[in-house]
């Protein structure tokens, strides 16, 4: 495949990289990935992905636009209020780039549909809001060998880490079990600041580049945090976990499942 | 007994434990957070026994729920 003058042009400053080249961005624009969560990590992990030039990019998510979403949402604006998320989402997407296949997936992601949905993608960004999908998201790509970005943030805080499979532990090993419902504060109940979600979801797109063209080290094996006030990033060690229940010697999970619910980071609506 | 506190140098009674630790430290919903010492879980770290020695660094890891 030979590049056209305008993409030669478009992509220029990744072709420059001399980690990257023409090779990297050939890679990119082959490669599929699905985005979980069209809100405030999937906003701007989208919107990367897509001026990179990812050649397919899924956006997954059941709800539509609210205006507290706006806040930190960037995916979306002022006119798309009420329109459901993927299709807003893809817009944006399709309107930064128009080379760029967009997939809008409409629907909650659970149990009986996971599998199927991110067997069609090379790699995973989990920009959800809940446990029960955090976990669901986690053990189905470790069943199915997928690589993810796993991505998490409340307040000033933001946490990532990458699963690559056979290559360090998954998010089981670091959390086996998703906390009791109401158990931890929710996004609606503690807030977060909107330009975290930019900072988390910009580092998932960092991850999903780098592993789709095989450049650099991913963040595997550690868990990387951010402390906004005091603008802290840790790289944190994780060991795996010999007994962990899904990507473990002898695991007991091998489909996935959906959880009880849990504590649910719904930013919609009026503060109780 | 110094001891490396989410990468931070702080000093402690001789001996500690893991629960201990995570009592002084005031963690939040401690029941929920994964402790790892020198790279490796503790095992139920709410009710760990494990005393901690000079040097030790010690990680909290918190659940983070939200990304909409």
């Amino acid at each position: 495949m030979a590049f056209t003058d305008p993409q030669l042009e478009r992509y220029s400053r990744h072709i420059l990289l001399k980690e990257f080249g023409t090779k990297g961005q050939k890679k990119l624009m082959a490669s599929k990935a699905l985005i979980v969560g069209a809100g405030g990590l999937g906003s701007p992990a989208a919107m990367y992905l897509a001026a990179a030039g990812v050649g397919t990019i899924g956006l997954a998510d059941n709800d539509a636009v609210d205006l507290s979403n706006l806040q930190r949402q960037i995916l979306h604006s002022t006119p798309d209020l009420g329109k459901p998320k993927v299709e807003s989402g893809a817009e944006t997407l399709r309107a930064i780039n128009p080379e760029v296949e967009v997939r809008a997936h409409q629907g909650l992601v659970k149990a009986d549909n996971v599998m199927e949905l991110i067997s069609g993608y090379d790699f995973v960004l989990d920009g959800t809001d809940n446990f029960q999908a955090k976990f669901l998201i986690n053990d189905a790509c470790v069943i199915s060998r997928k690589p993810f970005s796993h991505a998490g943030i409340i307040r000033f805080q933001g946490q990532l880490m990458t699963y690559l499979p056979g290559q360090g532990p998954c998010y089981r090993c670091v959390f086996p079990k998703p906390p009791p419902p109401e158990a931890i504060p929710t996004c609606r109940q503690a807030g977060v600041i909107g330009a975290m979600a930019g900072v988390i979801g910009c580092l998932q797109a960092l991850e999903a580049i780098k592993c789709l063209t095989g450049m650099g080290q991913p963040l595997t094996g550690h868990l990387l945090t951010f402390e906004a006030l005091t603008m802290a990033f840790r790289k944190i060690k994780v060991p795996g976990r010999p007994a962990c229940p899904v990507c473990g010697q002898n695991p007991s999970i091998t489909e996935p499942q959906d959880q009880e619910p849990a504590a649910a980071c719904d930013l919609r609506g009026p503060v109780p | 007994m110094d001891l490396f506190v989410a990468g931070e140098r702080k000093s402690f009674g001789d001996g500690i434990t893991v629960a201990e630790l995570l009592a002084l430290e005031n963690v939040a919903n401690p029941e929920y957070v994964t402790v790892a010492v020198n790279d490796e879980f503790v095992d139920s770290p709410l009710g760990s026994e494990r005393p901690l020695a000079e040097g030790d660094r010690v990680e909290f890891l918190y659940f983070m729920g939200g990304g909409i």
